[in-house]
């Protein structure tokens, strides 16, 4: 894989185009209620992201007010223990505690420039509903997050927290009452509301502009961390960048630093029990052709792992792709491993990681320990730790009891 | 035993609206309970001039509470579309049928194998609400060859310029979504069901018929002085849902015809 040098070669992660297409995924699959509202956040977001004031805005804000850049982490004891270079981009460290303050700020930003009065979001493990909540506090929106009824259970401190900042949580009770229900529902609203409401969609899924937007406004961090690891590496690149799937914004993100940039092998780590990419068929679900888990019928199957935040069906169209054309790979892990690699990072290391980057560091340990070719004894990793543990803590502490 | 197959929707609904019929399309969900087929079969008898039949998905996005709660009935009773489209086979109702379903069925069968599945079915219209425009060349070759009509939406948000793109596109009739919003009921009329029937009557030649919100006879009425037609889901589901069976479905849709025929 040559990085795209000169022009010639079309970017991996580039523009996806009027028609939102990665390869034979992606699209725009909204019933024609919604087409318009997607047809004019696709022309505000080409518009703003072309305009230094828009840029400059949000930098300075996820500065300032978002924590950002967040550092690059060395793990020394984790890397004597698993017999290579461990790296940690730490998104734990960003404000909300995860990487989702930079979707929720660049497009709260974005729907105030549409003059739009209200944000309504989905969430699973009401990380990115805690972070939309949080935008919506910040700039004076009203806010209805949708969450399936189950996750509300699963995170009841999340529900909390965003009734502290100001949001609605409207528990969802159709279907499986988890993410995909709640993206369904989050859809809904939409439909109805469009004239006022932005629907602020958190990670790399949906119709197109969606995909692409959140991947641009989530490259901050795959930006920022090749960088700091060219510091760090004396100029070089990590052999292997990997991050936990679930839509998969962080991974994207992340990805989006290095796919064109550099020959760092990408790994994308998914939850054993939502695993789109390994047990899943091209299908189209939530406005985007993509993987999805489903049955014969093509009904959609219901993910299930131990982390709200990765269970979902499907996966962002441009992961599809980047999986279709080689440049990334997907893999999974299992609640068990997950587990392990929580408390191994917490003990190691002092940090506690969110369940979904647990997913991350999971494989890496696996795949360290098995002689994977990819992490080969000194080879250079770098972990997008998306966010921190501190919401599954309680969780964790049943599940170990 | 001779089936007769169902008459063509394209045909028959041009044919009515000549004869200055207004048309009434009502919905059921395919295989949400026991009783689904009679049901299909008594609406024909009652007024209907073409019938709409859903196919259940899992996540039926642009379906209010009623008709996902008749897609997940349908569904825990082992509903499958190959299903509902072999029962569909087996009855004559004298009136055309259009079926209405998610993409991802369509994907999952294939797109030739659903436009054949259907008109061995009997089925002459297909509306799949999450294929607009710029997503509906690859099904709507497939089921112009099978001679399955694409029926489009055009929504209250749909500019001029691309709703007379759609139109052009669209086979059968223009399924015109009545207001902003997902399936169900309303106490009264949106107001911007008037407006943009009014619009699509001035863009196309074929019949235009108006659909999501139409709760009642009287809704249907005022609907019907500028559209060529109505379609009626929730309002229709809701009482199957409720127990009111064959003969509820019959007196609401009778009340209705009886309502638009007057004017």
């Amino acid at each position: 894989m040559t990085a795209a040098e000169g022009g010639a070669a079309p970017a991996i992660m580039g523009d996806p185009g009027a028609a939102g297409r990665f390869g034979e995924f992606g699209g725009r699959f909204v019933p024609e209620s919604l087409v318009p509202a997607c047809m004019e956040l696709e022309a505000a977001f080409r518009a703003a992201w072309a305009d230094p004031a828009f840029r400059d805005e949000l930098s300075s804000t996820l500065a300032s007010y978002g924590g950002r850049p967040t550092p690059v982490t060395e793990c020394p004891r984790l890397s004597a223990e698993l017999g290579v270079r461990v790296l940690l981009k730490r998104e734990d460290l960003a404000h909300t505690g995860s990487h989702k303050i930079n979707n929720v700020v660049g497009q709260a930003l974005l729907a105030r420039r549409m003059g739009k009065t209200r944000l309504v979001a989905e969430t699973g493990a009401g990380q990115h509903g805690v972070a939309t909540a949080t935008a919506a506090a910040r700039y004076g929106m009203a806010c209805v997050v949708y969450m399936g009824e189950v996750d509300t259970a699963r995170q009841a401190l999340n529900v909390f927290r965003m009734e502290l900042l100001g949001a609605e949580v409207r528990p969802v009770t159709s279907g499986s009452r988890t993410l995909k229900d709640a993206v369904n529902e989050a859809l809904r609203d939409w439909v109805a509301t469009v004239e006022d409401t932005h629907y602020c969609l958190g990670s790399v899924m949906g119709p197109h502009p969606y995909p692409w937007i959140v991947r641009e406004l989530q490259r901050v961090v795959g930006d920022e961390a090749r960088e700091q690891c060219r510091v760090l590496l004396g100029g070089a690149d990590p052999d292997v960048v990997v991050a936990c799937v679930g839509g998969g914004s962080n991974a994207a993100g992340t990805f989006a630093g290095f796919a064109d940039a550099t020959t760092s092998a990408l790994v994308g780590v998914e939850a054993a029990g939502g695993a789109a990419m390994a047990n899943g068929i091209p299908g189209v679900l939530h406005g985007m052709r993509s993987n999805l888990m489903q049955d014969e019928a093509g009904q959609i199957l219901e993910a299930e792992s131990i982390s709200a935040g990765l269970d979902y069906p499907g996966i962002g169209p441009e992961h599809a792709h980047l999986a279709a054309v080689g440049r990334a790979r997907y893999e999974t892990a299992t609640d068990a491993e997950v587990l392990d690699a929580f408390q191994l990072l917490s003990r190691t290391e002092g940090i506690i990681p969110a369940l979904e980057s647990a997913h991350a560091l999971a494989w890496v340990v696996r795949a360290a320990r098995a002689g994977d070719d990819m992490v080969r004894p000194g080879a250079t990793v770098l972990i997008t730790l998306s966010g921190r543990g501190d919401k599954d803590v309680a969780q964790v502490r049943e599940l170990l009891a | 035993m001779t089936i007769a197959a169902a008459p063509d929707l394209a045909t028959t609904l041009a044919d009515h609206r000549a004869h200055g019929r207004k048309l009434l399309v009502p919905y059921v969900t395919g295989g949400m309970d026991d009783q689904w087929l009679v049901t299909v079969e008594a609406l024909a008898g009652a007024g209907a001039d073409a019938i709409e039949i859903g196919l259940p998905f899992s996540d039926p996005m642009i379906d209010g509470p009623t008709v996902q709660a008749a897609s997940l009935a349908a569904l825990e009773r082992g509903t499958t579309p190959a299903g509902v489209l072999a029962d569909l086979g087996r009855i004559s109702p004298g009136v055309p049928l259009v079926v209405m379903t998610y993409y991802n069925l369509v994907i999952r069968t294939g797109h030739r194998r659903m436009a054949s599945s259907l008109a061995a079915s009997g089925v002459t219209g297909a509306i799949v609400p999450d294929l607009p425009l710029e997503e509906v060349g690859p099904w709507a070759d497939a089921a112009d060859a099978a001679g399955v009509a694409t029926v489009l939406l055009v929504a209250p948000s749909t500019p001029d310029e691309r709703m007379a793109a759609i139109v052009e596109r669209c086979r059968g009739f223009v399924y015109t979504v009545g207001r902003m919003g997902v399936t169900g009921e309303q106490r009264q009329l949106a107001g911007t069901a008037l407006d943009v029937a009014a619009r699509v009557k001035a863009a196309t030649s074929l019949p235009v018929c108006v659909g999501i919100g139409i709760s009642d006879a009287d809704q249907a009425r005022q609907v019907c002085e500028v559209a060529d037609g109505v379609i009626v889901g929730s309002a229709l589901v809701r009482r199957l849902l409720e127990g009111g069976g064959v003969e509820a479905a019959v007196d609401f849709i009778g009340g209705i015809r009886r309502a638009i025929d007057a004017g």
